[in-house]
């Protein structure tokens, strides 16, 4: 790849085995990768491909058996837990398949636990109404539907003004409608704030949304494909 | 702006408030006995020294027979001596109004028309005595209060030989006299023994002791040496009949007054710790499933870049948030016994003044330990919440994987159904967790069974020293020593079934470098009155040479059978003879030494002397007895058992009584705080399994059954560990409160075990109700659309 572009994280050689069971696990299998400078990549793969733990260890929520992976020009895979710890919380939102809010905390506060460690956040509420919850600031986890709980997510997610956007199957448990209405959230933050996002699904039709669809399959990258124009989520169908 | 991890601390708390009571209640009781025992303790260490003080409590005793007051210049003379009070006191006979046996009067002699030097009095109320009016007394509070006397009432003594008639003038106190008890006695018995000061010139022409005294009070210079004093006392008291000097730690009133504040040292050293463990116990379960239950929203915190000090900082401030509502349950509620307890002490411990003092330190060190606790308590969740990595945590936890263990074939062979097959399953699959919740259970048994053993120990305690050892209903002393008529003499008075002989000779046993002081009671041949109880509290009978220990002065000695004491008698003579120990006693209470009567009457060299008489009474005679030996002038002292039974009753066990139910009240907190605690976790635990249940079409009452049935066999599990580990409690604190005053016997009654179990068994049902209550307004929907 002959690219101009600046990347934001690149992998080398990346290796992940798990030894809890009875055979070790190759989770990733040497995955060479670059996510540039304000794009939306897209991985596709079967289920148990390596998809989430790729994705886990670029946002330093964990680290690989073997590799490196580069933040700018920093060695993320030569961070200690300290350096981890900030990196997460000044340069990186999480969006995951099940929402992982705080049951007992409201959707204001669910982000304001965000913005409360982050350097330049913006104002919770603002945050919210980007993902269009302005009317849901008071309602609990439980008061609100899947879809509203996972735009409080993403509300979260951006909410610190992230470089990296890691989105872990955002819409996996939401029906098509409510599905869109997430991703247009995320492409409106990508396209406003240039964070650099990584967005995990099994559906191929929301690969058309991405500048790039990484294909996975055991373990490791198969095919790289090029999008000549992003599709806005509204025009997606399944 | 409150942040919103404190507003999730919050909201836990008020989720977990069940759970934050019951911890409460826990660490409550602990603070609440450190409280209560330290303030007590403290109160009544500064109220003593300030009392002793300020009254000039003397610092060595010593009693003669009768000395002439010249020797006082020799006595001051003693290097290191600061003041020297010479007295008399003599024991009387009195007859009260009312009172159906004799009572004990000591007389003690104090200067008409000034204060004494040493001990002075307090006076309450009235005035001191007057010089030319023999018959006006001042008398010691206890005995007044008893009788309910007033001011110039009247009561009859029998003084050398001869009635008279004394008029009350004053209500005093000593500081000699803060713990009053005749020498010899259990237990104070106000309404039988009182304390009377009485003019020396009248106590002189009564007693024929002019220019006499027969008793010494000193105090020293602050660099004195304490022992070399009383050496050259007892030197100068020799020739006149001195019965050996001692310090004030031997002073009577004093040495209980010491023992029960070291009991009271011990008690603050060893329960509230048990509470607290139980405490710091309770939090590690609730914190460390908290920690599991909340792993997602822990690994969520870390995965944004919260640190692992904010999140340990979370819990830690969960857990003491949880410890601070306790410590001020336990500072009200330890504040209040305190002033309960001092106000026992004050009735038992004649102070010019008693009060509970809250002292801020006492506070602050209970809060401290409190917070210890609290750090404790919290560590391994702390600790476990720290190490999850942020990635593991946001994976869902993986299903519990159940498999069939060899045991769980062989429960399972026996045909269960499907949700008693969850229970034992559940019990199985998590075996630490289930054991854990057993012990705590057994803890709030054990404690239960380890407070309530103390009412057991006591009655048998009582049992044993009323009814096996000491078994005469009247105990006769006489003012000297006479021959063997005196004997038939008394087994001749009206209602006297038997009549054997007392011979008591104060001495001072020595073996190798240990001494103690000790009475030897002389045991006739064929004694039945007063026996020997061997290890196994049988009676056996007394070797006819050699000497008897008790075991706790065995122990004081470091002797066994077979080895030897020099024995270094404190009167008459004053015989010094090494003897074999030929038999150790059990006597739950004081320290006595016995002998064969013949060979201590042999080596005392006086003859077939006694000093008194064990009687066995007919009931029905008594009260002729009773008038008979009030008349009688060789009569000194007489002991009632039956009296002397009924006032422990009424005054000490009563007191112990009030002291042990605080403890048997604390001990049933934790109890129910365990059980509670242990239902309350499995519920939030299963929540969501117990809601899919239900979804699937289970009824309320079978969810009900699968954690209810659960927490049932936890309680009876506990049980016989609780029984277990109670008595070991129990054994714990035969040994850690022995003292010189008693030991306690080591007996927990069937139904003590009965009462913990209805405790516990009752806890777990109240319990069960509560949580029951909760699972049916489960909310089936928010518990399965939030994924906690
Ligand atoms: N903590 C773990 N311990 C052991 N094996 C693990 C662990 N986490 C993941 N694996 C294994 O690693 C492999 C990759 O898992 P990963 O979660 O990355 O897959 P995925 O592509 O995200 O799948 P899905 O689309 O189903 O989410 C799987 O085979 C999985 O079983
Ligand atoms: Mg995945």
């Amino acid at each position: 790849m002959n690219d101009t572009r600046t990347p934001t994280l690149r992998a080398e050689g990346l290796t992940k085995v798990y030894e809890t069971g009875d055979v070790p696990v190759h989770a990733l299998n040497g995955v060479d990768l670059a996510l540039y400078e304000a794009e939306v990549a897209v991985l596709l793969g079967p289920s148990g491909s390596g998809k989430s733990t790729l994705l886990n260890i670029l946002g330093g929520l964990d680290r690989p058996s073997g590799g490196h992976v580069f933040f700018h020009g920093d060695e993320l895979t030569a961070f200690d837990e300290r350096d981890l710890t900030s990196y997460r919380r000044e340069k990186v939102g999480f969006v995951f398949q099940f929402y992982n809010l705080i049951p007992s905390l409201t959707a204001r506060e669910n982000v304001q636990i965000v913005t409360e460690i982050a350097t330049d956040p913006m104002d919770a509420t603002e945050a919210l109404r980007l993902v269009g919850l302005e009317a849901r600031l008071d309602h609990f986890p439980a008061q609100l539907s899947g879809g509203e709980q996972q735009r409080v997510a993403i509300a979260r997610a951006v909410a610190k003004r992230p470089k990296v956007l890691l989105c872990d199957e955002p819409t996996g448990a939401l029906d098509s409608k409510t599905g869109i209405l997430v991703l247009e959230a995320i492409e409106t933050i990508n396209r406003e704030f240039g964070t650099t996002t990584a967005l995990i699904t099994h559906n191929a039709a929301i690969a058309d949304m991405g500048d790039r669809v990484i294909l996975f399959g055991d373990g490791r990258i198969t095919e790289l494909r090029e999008n000549t124009e992003r599709r806005p989520p509204g025009e997606l169908v399944w | 702006m409150v942040s919103p991890l404190t507003k999730k601390l919050l909201r836990d708390l008020w989720r977990l408030r069940g759970q934050v009571l019951a911890i409460s209640l826990v660490i409550g009781a602990g603070v609440a006995v450190f409280v209560m025992s330290m303030g007590t303790l403290r109160s009544l260490e500064e109220i003593r020294a300030a009392y002793y003080e300020r009254h000039r409590f003397a610092e060595v005793f010593a009693q003669a027979k009768r000395a002439p007051e010249r020797l006082k210049t020799e006595i001051s003379r003693i290097p290191g001596i600061k003041r020297v009070e010479t007295r008399i006191v003599e024991e009387v006979i009195l007859d009260i109004e009312g009172l159906a046996e004799p009572a004990t009067g000591r007389l003690i002699s104090t200067p008409e028309g000034r204060p004494a030097t040493l001990n002075l009095l307090y006076l309450r109320e009235g005035r001191s005595v007057a010089r030319a009016q023999p018959d006006e007394v001042v008398m010691g509070e206890a005995m007044m209060m008893a009788h309910g006397f007033r001011l110039e009432d009247r009561l009859q003594a029998v003084i050398n030989g001869r009635k008279r008639t004394l008029t009350i003038i004053g209500v005093g106190l000593s500081p000699e006299y803060v713990y009053s008890i005749p020498a010899g006695a259990l237990m104070p018995d106000d309404k039988r023994f009182g304390v009377l000061w009485m003019g020396r010139e009248a106590l002189e022409a009564a007693f024929d002791m002019d220019g006499a005294f027969n008793d010494v009070a000193l105090t020293l210079q602050r660099d004195a040496d304490a022992t070399a004093v009383v050496a050259a006392l007892d030197r100068l008291l020799e020739p006149y009949g001195g019965a050996g000097a001692y310090q004030r730690k031997d002073q009577l009133s004093h040495w209980y007054l010491q023992g029960e504040m070291d009991q009271l040292k011990t008690l603050i050293v060893l329960i509230p710790p048990i509470f607290f463990g139980v405490a710091a116990f309770l939090l590690n379960i609730v914190l460390g499933r908290l920690v599991a239950t909340e792993r997602e929203q822990i690994g969520l915190l870390k995965a944004f870049g919260y640190t692992n000090r904010d999140v340990a900082l979370q819990y830690l401030k969960l857990a003491l948030a949880l410890v601070m509502v306790g410590i001020l349950v336990g500072f009200g509620s330890g504040a209040w016994f305190g002033r309960v307890v001092t106000g026992f002490y004050a009735d038992f411990f004649r102070f010019p003044f008693l009060y509970y003092r809250l002292s801020t330190d006492v506070f602050a060190l209970a809060a401290a330990i409190g917070v210890m606790v609290a750090a404790l308590g919290t560590l391994g969740a702390v600790r476990q919440a720290v190490a999850l990595p942020p990635a593991e945590a946001m994976a869902p936890a993986p299903p519990t994987f159940y498999r069939k263990t060899l045991l769980e074939h062989l429960i399972l062979l026996v045909h269960f159904g499907e949700p008693t097959r969850m229970i034992l399953r559940h019990i199985i699959r998590w075996p630490l967790r289930s054991s854990l919740t057993v012990l705590g259970v057994s803890l709030g048994m054990a404690l239960l069974v380890g407070t309530l053993f103390f009412i057991d120990a006591i009655d048998h305690l009582m049992e044993v020293y009323f009814y096996r050892a000491q078994r005469a209903d009247f105990v006769v002393t006489l003012v000297n020593p006479r021959g063997p008529e005196a004997l038939h003499e008394m087994a001749r008075l009206p209602g006297v079934l038997s009549a054997e002989p007392i011979r008591i000779v104060p001495a001072k046993l020595r073996a190798g470098h240990r001494e103690r002081r000790a009475s030897i009671l002389g045991v006739g041949p064929e004694a039945d009155l007063m026996r020997l109880l061997d290890e196994e509290e049988r009676p056996v009978p007394m070797p006819p040479e050699g000497l008897a220990l008790s075991v706790k002065l065995a122990e004081a000695l470091g002797v066994g059978l077979g080895d030897e004491v020099t024995v270094q008698v404190t009167e008459g003579r004053r015989p010094k003879r090494t003897l074999h120990v030929v038999a150790v006693s059990e006597s739950y209470i004081g320290t006595p030494a016995y002998m064969g009567l013949a060979s201590l009457n042999r080596l005392m060299g006086e003859g077939a002397v006694i000093s008194g008489a064990n009687l066995m009474v007919d009931a029905r005679h008594a009260d002729s007895l009773n008038r008979r030996l009030k008349d009688t002038p060789a009569v000194a002292a007489v002991t009632v058992k039956s009296a002397a039974v009924e006032s422990f009753e009424k005054t000490m066990a009563e007191a112990m009584m009030a002291i042990i139910s605080f403890y048997i009240g604390f001990a049933g907190a934790v109890a129910f705080g365990v059980v509670y605690n242990s239902a309350q976790v499995s519920l939030s635990e299963r929540a969501r399994e117990l809601a899919s249940l239900r979804v699937l079409g289970f009824t309320r009452g079978e969810v009900a059954y699968i954690l209810l049935g659960e927490l049932g066999l936890m309680v009876l599990f506990s049980i016989p560990l609780g029984g277990a580990i109670g008595y070991g409690l129990a054994w714990f604190w035969t040994v850690s409160l022995d003292t010189d005053l008693y030991r306690i016997p080591l007996v927990v009654e069937p139904a003590t075990y009965g009462i913990a179990v209805l405790v516990v068994v009752v806890a777990g049902l109240i319990s069960g109700l509560l949580v029951r209550r909760r699972l049916d307004g489960l909310n089936l929907v928010e518990v399965l659309k939030t994924r906690e």
